[in-house]
């Protein structure tokens, strides 16, 4: 480094020319520093600004009532059936992996050994950084070829990308638990499940719920399952999920993102700002009660 | 047992076995749904493998490098059926390596400016809001892209990378309407930059304070005592971390697919169209038109598979390696 150039008998105080060139690499490395932070957040305001400014305009009550007009270009309609098909198709796939997650986390800090942790963390692991068309894929070999598409085919997919999510904010949550409520339950005789499921799972009830939103809120915008498993559908409202493809926002995004007729760009926009506030909102809320769960618990 | 009466008895030993019965039960539904998610890991390369089964035997590892992409229903057409993932490989790379060159250096000065630098209200704010930039679906700004990123790329940036950077043959001339190899890695970066920004963060932080402490009472300018003692003691992690970023990169099938123009070349300029393993799944698994079409798609996912098994395995050694080093594993 430079420091071997500096001549300690010289005194400190006197500014050379090295110390000066110093300070001015420090403050420069500051500067981009603090400028990239800078992008960072304006990338993410122009984006959200868009999506705001270009899908303002479309949003109605008849946008969120109607459904999509049929056909590529035509003007009109709203999104209407497929605000309902999402919500089904994330509300089933919730319905699948709240429950194995939650029972994968307590097995986790609750039960096992070393040597039967790894190779479960390491599959969670490793279904975690799945790109989401792969498990796609994986769905569609195993459900949707030789059959047809189901919103049921897409919440198990979505199921699929939820469960390591909430297993691993499910067993943060448990660890916090202080260790003394389970000695003392244990100590006053009473057994192992009884003190699973009447003390510590309680206590780490409002981090599920938080575990739990943002693992929602990441299966909402999920396209590529979507893509491969429920994309063949009429576009009226319909809630047989398991019977069959069910309109749904994302891929309503994505047709019209590609279609290149104005009208279709107008209705993505619109379905992205609704989609983007019900992700925003949710990711905010988990954030404030996390927050709130942090001051709780450093009292 | 034979001395206590059978009315005090019964009820701690029924309860008694209620309890056992109760622990066992919970024992076995934990570790079955804990199963069960090895079980999906092992099924999920199983069914690839499977599905890709033909393709593999008719290809073999000429798969990775051929470029033909050619299917067929009628028999006549010369090369028909025949399918080889070269080009795809191709774009796969080139746009995950266009996101990381984006995406590193700027998200390591993120993380520097937000553990080391910003005033603590205000890394309070922007920290949460660069991982915010995280949760937009990727539809929304591959969107985004096409509408309001691509026009920008046409008319300003590419021109303007084309006529300083010419020389290059990877800034060759601009494309047609923005889209292509090079805005869709633009794109990715940004989905790139939140996971390495709060990665380099989190292990900026848990440098310990002696040490930036004593470099800076030795008198070194914050700037070295950064790159001498942060930089230098988290060199392992930032590897990790630009893993991760890897690979998000290599599996984003949405946002590519809206924005890379489904070409069908190798091209050595970055602005013009091409295609990635995960789009060409995205654009051609619903529509495929023969068995081997499908088959060669899951033979896509099984290359995809193994460079993400390769790179997230590899994520994992280092992290485990440093943990070793430092003395902190679970």
């Amino acid at each position: 480094m430079s420091m071997s150039a500096l001549d300690p008998a010289r005194p400190l105080t006197s500014a050379g020319g090295n110390l000066r060139r110093r300070r001015r690499v420090d403050l420069v490395m500051r500067a981009i520093a603090t400028a990239a932070a800078a992008v960072a957040v304006a990338i993410l305001a122009i984006v959200i600004v868009s999506v705001a400014s270009k899908g303002g305009s479309q949003l109605s009550i008849s946008f969120l009532t109607k459904d999509p007009a049929q056909g590529l270009g035509t003007v009109g309609g709203g999104i209407a059936s497929a605000i309902v098909g999402s919500a089904l198709i994330v509300a089933v796939a919730t319905a699948m992996a709240l429950p194995i997650g939650v029972l994968i986390a307590i097995y986790l800090t609750e039960f096992s050994k070393p040597r039967t942790a790894r190779p479960i963390r390491l599959a969670l692991d490793l279904l975690n950084g799945m790109p989401s068309i792969v498990i796609a894929l994986f769905v569609y070999g195993l459900l949707v070829k030789g059959h047809q598409q189901t919103g049921f085919a897409a919440s198990f997919a979505l199921a699929i990308i939820m469960v390591p999510l909430l297993a691993r904010t499910t067993q943060e949550m448990l660890l916090l638990v202080p260790r003394e409520l389970r000695d003392a339950s244990h100590a006053l005789g009473i057994s192992r499940w009884r003190t699973i499921v009447g003390i510590v799972l309680p206590g780490a009830l409002g981090g599920i719920l938080t575990g739990t939103v943002l693992a929602i809120a990441r299966a909402a915008g999920e396209t590529a399952p979507m893509l491969l498993l429920c994309s063949i559908f009429s576009t009226s409202t319909t809630i047989d999920v398991f019977g069959t493809a069910l309109p749904n926002i994302p891929y309503i995004i994505f047709q019209d993102s590609e279609s290149g007729f104005p009208a279709d760009y107008a209705r993505a926009w619109g379905a992205a700002l609704v989609l983007i506030a019900f992700i925003l909102v949710g990711n905010l809320t988990a954030r404030a009660m996390l927050a709130r769960k942090r001051r709780l618990m450093s009292r | 047992m034979s001395t206590i009466t059978p009315a005090a008895a019964r009820l701690p030993t029924s309860r008694h076995r209620a309890d056992r019965l109760g622990d066992r039960v919970l024992v076995g539904l934990t570790l079955a749904a804990s199963l069960g998610a090895v079980a999906v890991m092992g099924l999920l390369i199983y069914q690839l493998i499977d599905g890709a089964s033909s393709s593999i035997s008719t290809f073999g590892f000429g798969f990775l490098w051929h470029s033909t992409w050619n299917p067929a229903t009628s028999p006549g057409v010369a090369n028909a059926n025949i399918f080889g993932a070269g080009t795809l490989i191709f774009g796969t790379v080139v746009t995950s390596a266009i996101s990381l060159l984006i995406a590193v250096p700027l998200g390591v000065a993120i993380g520097v400016y937000l553990s080391l630098l910003a005033p603590g209200r205000v890394g309070a704010v922007i920290g949460p809001l660069v991982e915010l930039l995280a949760a937009i679906p990727s539809v929304i700004l591959g969107l985004w892209g096409i509408l309001v990123l691509a026009p920008v790329m046409h008319s300003t940036i590419e021109p303007a990378l084309h006529d300083v950077l010419g020389f290059i043959p990877i800034f060759g001339a601009p494309s047609a309407s923005g889209l292509g190899v090079f805005t869709a890695g633009v794109v990715l970066a940004i989905m790139v930059l939140p996971i390495i920004a709060s990665i380099s963060r989190d292990l900026f932080l848990s440098v310990p304070s002696e040490l930036k402490d004593g470099a800076l009472a030795l008198g070194a300018t914050r700037w070295e005592m950064i790159r001498g003692v942060v930089l230098d003691s988290t060199r392992a992690g930032l590897a990790a971390a630009t893993i991760l970023g890897l690979s998000r990169a290599l599996g984003e099938a949405i946002a590519v697919t809206q924005l890379m123009g489904a070409g069908s070349l190798v091209s050595r300029n970055l602005f013009t169209t091409g295609d990635s393993l995960a789009s060409r799944l995205a654009e051609q698994v619903t529509n495929a038109q023969t068995s081997q079409q499908l088959a060669a798609l899951f033979f896509c996912a099984v290359v995809l598979l193994g460079m993400e098994l390769v790179v997230n395995l590899g994520a994992q050694l280092i992290v485990h390696r440093v943990e070793r080093r430092q003395g902190l594993g679970h």
